[in-house]
């Protein structure tokens, strides 16, 4: 169904003749534009993975797509599509500033936890609205988790406007989180690096979803779920109670996505909240097959991208929009499997 | 308010116009997609190629109709990327959707710094909008005789009933002979020409473009759609109502009373309401989202 079961080489061809195939485009592009695609292919590594600062830049882009590629990922396991990846994020930034200047006397090591922990709370809660209205209702949940990122960027911004919350002055932003609160960053790497200890709890969370999809029983039945909803109600297993499992676990996620960029990167909550992790998640999730190991090694290459890209936008006179484009481009040659699948595999019979 | 109350009222009432010409457009394009069983997140995107390319051509010719002209052409080139990766390769439809929004955000931000050399965004001369007709531009008549024309050819033509037979049940639109693919293939282009026309408005009326303008007009085009019923007229009363709200939010601003981002919120926590059956369920096609396949002979 949802491309679950593809192992060995049918799960990792298709996907690299997608990248393969977004290369070609993409090299077209660059050489519209008079440049050599070589050139900038040679920018974009040196600029990705070129030196330790340049490392470090590519996984604290990875970061925030590592929690929201897994947050795609598990919802799609379960056979949801959670595009609310976006406004989970923001509910969870804005908890995570707002517990961060607020609550003091604590010990880094508390706050923290606190603040990622209630992050993740709200938007595991965010998520399950949608989660809840199609359980209930059946609902369709990309719709309604579209329209919730926009109840939440406009939620945000109400409430970061308001005297209690806002700090003053004209921007509508809220105080810089206590010391206690800040991610530390990993400047024994480089001394202006904004990676900071989130990508630590991004790769635990990797962990920590590979070992509940795959070992325990709640992954089972979210698995068996996604994968046939009418057989697993057969077997005894509640797609209601596991739809809204999914959808909590996948908010918890975005929210500590949200965390991770106030109290490692930003260390205040700012309306509007830099835009795109969200949708970029589904693009990881994509690529990565929604596995998590899958979805560290794509977030990690689109934190690549997005490093490299921005070097590319100040040593040549590509904008660095193009990575966005090559994100677009990623992703429609991914969707577009089946003819790669055919192309590569003819004889093998493939259902969709 | 010191205005006498009718000034006010026609005021508001043009205001709600203005507001909601480009999601009668987007909606109606929605209309097509949809009814033919083909899901259009992208309509956000194809509306912000719409803007960008309207915009640009109006620029590069000094004209804006050939503007217009050039908007429905990329809007429907873009829906071509969308229909070709969905009903010929079978991709998913919300993916490509999704693709095609990312397209717009970086393409066109992109395509602005290649042609106006650095720059994020760029204005209209006063050569390169269109006139006004009265008190609004002539998109704004244009759009209600897209909505009549979608009604009447829908409801009241052969290849309209062929379009909504392919989004309600494909396989019996197949044995009656009908092509399946072809027809979803023309609607998704349509709703291509119409989410372009409808981006095309904002910069016509702003008098410049700027990056990802459209900021979710398309994704309140499809609310307005689902709260229309999948109809539309229904789409164009949402839409109605949907700039109502967001003319009211700028009237009141800076006079006190209810905070604007109530009113911005209004159409898509209305929605969410609708889809969950509150006030009369929204059903859509049967088929959407689903692909379609023949089944092989022997």
């Amino acid at each position: 169904m949802r491309g679950e079961v593809r192992t060995g080489l049918a799960g990792v061809i298709p996907p690299l003749v997608a990248l393969a195939l977004a290369g070609i485009v993409s090299s077209v592009i660059v050489l519209l534009l008079g440049e050599s695609p070589l050139r900038i292919a040679e920018v974009m590594v040196t600029g990705s993975l070129g030196s330790l600062s340049s490392i470090a830049n590519t996984l604290e882009e990875a970061t925030p797509l590592i929690f929201t590629g897994l947050c795609v990922a598990i919802a799609m396991r379960s056979g949801l599509f959670n595009i609310g990846g976006e406004g989970q994020l923001v509910v969870g930034a804005f908890v995570a500033a707002w517990v961060g200047y607020r609550v003091g006397g604590l010990n880094p090591v508390m706050h923290i936890t606190l603040c990622v922990a209630l992050a993740g709370a709200a938007g595991a809660l965010w998520a399950l609205i949608p989660g809840i209205l199609k359980a209930r209702f059946g609902a369709h949940e990309v719709i309604n988790t579209i329209m919730l990122n926009y109840v939440a960027f406009i939620l945000a911004n109400f409430l970061v406007g308001l005297p209690y919350f806002k700090k003053p002055g004209q921007i509508p932003q809220t105080e810089d989180v206590l010391s206690s609160a800040l991610l530390p960053r990993m400047t024994f790497l480089y001394e202006y690096t904004r990676l900071n200890l989130g990508f630590v709890i991004a790769i635990a969370c990797v962990l920590i979803i590979y070992i509940l999809l795959e070992k325990t029983e709640v992954g089972f039945e979210i698995r068996s779920v996604g994968h046939n909803p009418l057989a697993s109600r057969a077997s005894g297993i509640s797609v209601v109670r596991n739809t809204l499992i999914a959808m909590a676990i996948s908010g918890f996620l975005a929210g500590m996505a949200g965390s991770e960029r106030v109290l490692g990167v930003h260390r205040h909550f700012i309306s509007p909240f830099p835009f795109g992790y969200g949708f970029a998640g589904i693009a990881v999730a994509l690529l990565g097959r929604n596995r998590p190991m899958g979805v560290l090694v794509s977030a990690v290459f689109f934190g690549a991208l997005a490093s490299g890209g921005a070097q590319v936008d100040i040593e040549t006179n590509v904008p660095r929009e193009l990575v966005t484009v090559i994100q677009a481009i990623v992703i429609i040659f991914v969707a577009c499997e089946y003819p790669i699948r055919k192309l590569v595999f003819p004889r093998r019979r493939t259902a969709t | 308010m010191t205005e006498p109350v009718a000034v006010f009222a026609l005021s508001l009432l043009a205001a709600t116009v203005r507001k909601s010409v480009p999601l009668i457009f987007a909606s109606t394009g929605g209309f097509f997609s949809e009814r033919s069983g083909v899901i259009n997140i992208g309509l956000e995107g194809m509306m912000l190629f719409g803007a960008f390319s309207g915009a640009l051509v109006a620029v590069l010719a000094h004209n804006p109709w050939l503007g217009l002209i050039g908007a429905a052409v990329v809007g429907a080139f873009i829906a071509c990327v969308h229909a070709l990766a969905t009903i010929t390769f079978r991709a998913n439809q919300i993916i490509s959707g999704v693709a095609v929004n990312l397209l717009a955000v970086g393409g066109t931000v992109f395509l602005t710094q290649v042609f106006m050399g650095g720059e994020r965004s760029f204005s209209l001369g006063p050569a390169d909008r269109l006139p006004m007709w009265g008190p609004f531009l002539p998109l704004a008549y244009l759009c209600f005789i897209c909505v009549a024309g979608a009604c009447i050819f829908a409801y009241y033509t052969v290849p309209g009933l062929r379009l909504r037979a392919v989004g309600e049940h494909p396989r019996a639109a197949d044995t009656q002979g009908i092509n399946v693919a072809r027809v979803r293939f023309a609607a998704v282009v349509m709703s291509g020409v119409l989410a372009g026309l409808g981006g095309a408005y904002l910069p016509y009326f702003s008098g410049s473009f700027a990056k990802n303008m459209t900021s979710g007009l398309g994704f309140i085009a499809l609310a307005a759609l689902i709260f229309g019923k999948w109809h539309p007229a229904g789409a164009m009363a949402a839409s109605l109502l949907f700039g109502f709200a967001d003319a009211l939010q700028e009237t009141l601003q800076g006079r006190g009373g209810l905070p604007p981002q109530v009113f911005q919120a209004i159409p898509y926590v209305l929605t969410v309401v609708a889809l969950a059956g509150v006030i009369g369920r929204s059903r859509p096609p049967a088929a959407l989202g689903r692909h379609y396949e023949r089944e092989s002979p022997g």
